[in-house]
């Protein structure tokens, strides 16, 4: 049975945050008498993730995820409720239990600027205390999986992102945790240096068996490692479940794309009672719910002349965007 | 804690931030040039101080160097960990890259403290050794195992009291986010640590040994190398050191439970 690694029970955060008004006057103010107030940036949330799970932490800026993944790790004491880490209560910040989990943050490095990256890699390696053998093989190892054996001497300062990127995945990982929290990792990073990521994400979690929480506003990177997310609405868990259990909840439609002979045939199909996306020129994106796909597709075929037809998921952005942005998302 | 480790670990600190410093030697040069300067300008503006007066405060010309070799050698120190390090803290804090040091299975103080080091500080320690050479030559002091262990033992005790002080300071970083000032005010009054103590009106004396213990980091060193030391003092200075050491490490574990990371 696969146990859990994860357990999160009523856990809340707040935070003293002081406000400032606009202006001259507001700043004057600010200075001599701050007025702070507590705010709850986490709210009574519960979640358990089993080993060797990975899953996507959703929500729009600020809605509590990467406050999440810090208590996880023990960086933030929590305000109310209890977190169990592989046994462990991560703000105690063991040894043991730092040696099991690692933080990657797509915004921040560790990784020393002027030097090349294996300096950086060395360092770590005796920070947890490995041997120069067995720093040698890791380095090795994972520098083979991430495609950077060529990088590993050239100084930080000139590599691009995504060298960088990786390079700080192997820094972080040269302890082979089994637990990784990923905050925003394909950051900034070009659409092949994120595919060569969640490559090497899904590699890694499949020879390990490590589990991963991640937290990303690129929905591929979701869609793509993710089976399970969990939606963060300012501060509160608003769906915890299968991401295409999700999508079909949120999304019960298709849309179809008919390319029309004439702009003439796109106009009666226009007026024909389809829900209409677009229409651009001879084409038009139309509507239609999962459940009668087939007869509007016969409808289309029987009464109109057309050129070709392509059936289509709504893009999953569109969808997760709606659950960021609408509070009350019946879900 | 791992002895062994912390060596390792402590060594490649010194391999890598002496890798990152030669990265720049121009910068290392220039560095190197500004510590004789600034070495002849203290040692000249010394002199002017005793050209009318043979004694400032009861203290000659000649002992008072004694005061300046040891401000020398800690101003060393001062440049070679505490400024890299300590300094770094608070960049640490506002941009949240705390949060590595954190996570790692060592011990946050050792790696925030110890992390980097500038090499040009260590020409400063080299030049204080070799004008302490000469003030105990020019003073005629008899070197003995008592003299070179209690000389030892306060100058080891004037680099913990500054550096408790120093990393005090920065610790409340964890609050107030940005205390620059407050360290260049410390940095100030370290200056104030070139003149002998006695020099001072009464209550500048009392300020500098109790609130910010200038007197316990170069004055007592000073006296003990010219003999003119009392055990009590010594035994004070020690005791005073043994304080800000464990207070400035209580400190930081309590600062620790109010960080609250940089958001992302």
């Amino acid at each position: 049975m696969v146990q859990n690694i994860i357990d999160v029970r009523n856990l809340s955060k707040s935070f003293d945050i002081s406000a400032k008004e606009p202006g001259l006057k507001g700043t004057v103010k600010h200075f001599f008498r701050r007025q702070t107030k507590s705010l709850k940036v986490i709210k009574d949330i519960s979640f358990v993730i089993k080993e060797g799970e990975i899953v996507g932490f959703l929500g729009a800026n600020g809605a509590g995820k990467t406050t999440i993944l810090k208590m996880l790790c023990g960086l933030i004491y929590p305000s109310e409720g209890s977190i169990l880490v592989s046994g462990y209560l991560p703000f105690r910040r063991k040894e043991d239990f730092l040696k099991k989990i690692t933080l990657i943050m797509g915004q921040k490095q560790q990784l020393i600027w002027d030097l090349p990256p294996i300096e950086s890699f060395y360092l770590n390696a005796s920070i947890y205390d490995l041997d120069k053998f067995e720093a040698k093989r890791r380095i090795k190892k994972l520098s083979e999986m991430l495609e950077i054996e060529d990088e590993l001497f050239i100084p930080v300062r000139k590599l691009s992102l995504g060298q960088r990127m990786k390079s700080e995945l192997l820094a972080a990982l040269i302890h082979e945790p089994n637990i990784l929290f990923l905050d925003e990792p394909t950051l900034g990073l070009d659409i092949n240096a994120q595919r060569n990521l969640r490559k090497f994400l899904q590699k890694y979690n499949k020879e390990t068996n490590a589990t991963i929480c991640l937290t990303s506003h690129y929905m591929k990177d979701i869609t793509s490692l993710c089976k399970r997310v969990i939606c963060v609405h300012e501060g509160a868990i608003s769906y915890d479940g299968k991401l295409d259990l999700l999508l079909k909840k949120l999304s019960p439609v298709k849309e179809i794309l008919i390319v029309c002979r004439s702009e003439e045939d796109v106009i009666k199909l226009a007026n024909f009672g389809f829900t209409v996306k677009n229409k651009i020129k001879n084409e038009i994106t139309i509507k239609v719910e999962k459940k009668s796909i087939t007869s509007s597709l016969k409808t289309i075929l029987n009464n109109f002349d057309i050129e070709d037809l392509y059936i289509n998921e709504p893009p999953v952005d569109e969808i997760i965007g709606k659950l960021l942005i609408n509070k009350n998302y019946d879900i | 804690m791992n002895l062994r480790k912390y060596l390792k670990v402590y060594k490649k600190f010194l391999h890598t931030s002496l890798a990152s410093e030669l990265e720049y030697k121009t910068n290392i040069l220039i560095d190197l040039f500004t510590a004789i300067l600034s070495l002849i300008g203290s040692i000249f503006l010394l002199s002017i101080f005793f050209e009318n007066n043979g004694y400032i405060g009861g203290w000659k010309f000649e002992q008072a160097l004694i005061i300046q070799g040891i401000y020398t050698i800690l101003n060393g120190i001062t440049n070679t960990w505490f400024n890299p390090n300590l300094t770094e803290i608070v960049k640490h804090i506002r941009e949240g890259t705390l949060d590595f040091v954190l996570l790692k299975p060592i011990d946050s103080q050792f790696f925030i403290s110890l992390k980097r080091i500038t090499p040009s500080g260590f020409l400063e320690i080299i030049l204080g050794f070799f004008l302490l050479l000469y003030c105990i030559k020019i003073n005629q002091i008899n070197i003995n195992l008592t003299f070179l262990t209690l000389c030892l033992i306060t100058i080891i005790c004037s680099i913990c009291i500054l550096y408790s002080l120093w990393f005090f300071i920065s610790t409340t970083t964890i609050w107030f986010v940005k205390t620059w000032n407050a360290t260049e005010v410390l940095r100030s009054f370290l200056y104030i640590g070139r003149f002998p103590l006695n020099s001072f009106s009464i209550s500048l004396r009392i300020f500098f040994s109790v609130f910010i213990p200038i007197a316990f980091i170069t004055s007592i060193p000073a006296e003990v190398f010219l003999g003119l030391s009392q055990l009590w003092e010594i035994l004070l200075e020690v005791i005073v050191a043994l304080i800000f050491l464990s207070s400035s490490r209580k400190f930081w574990l309590y600062a620790l439970k109010f960080y609250s990371s940089a958001s992302s």
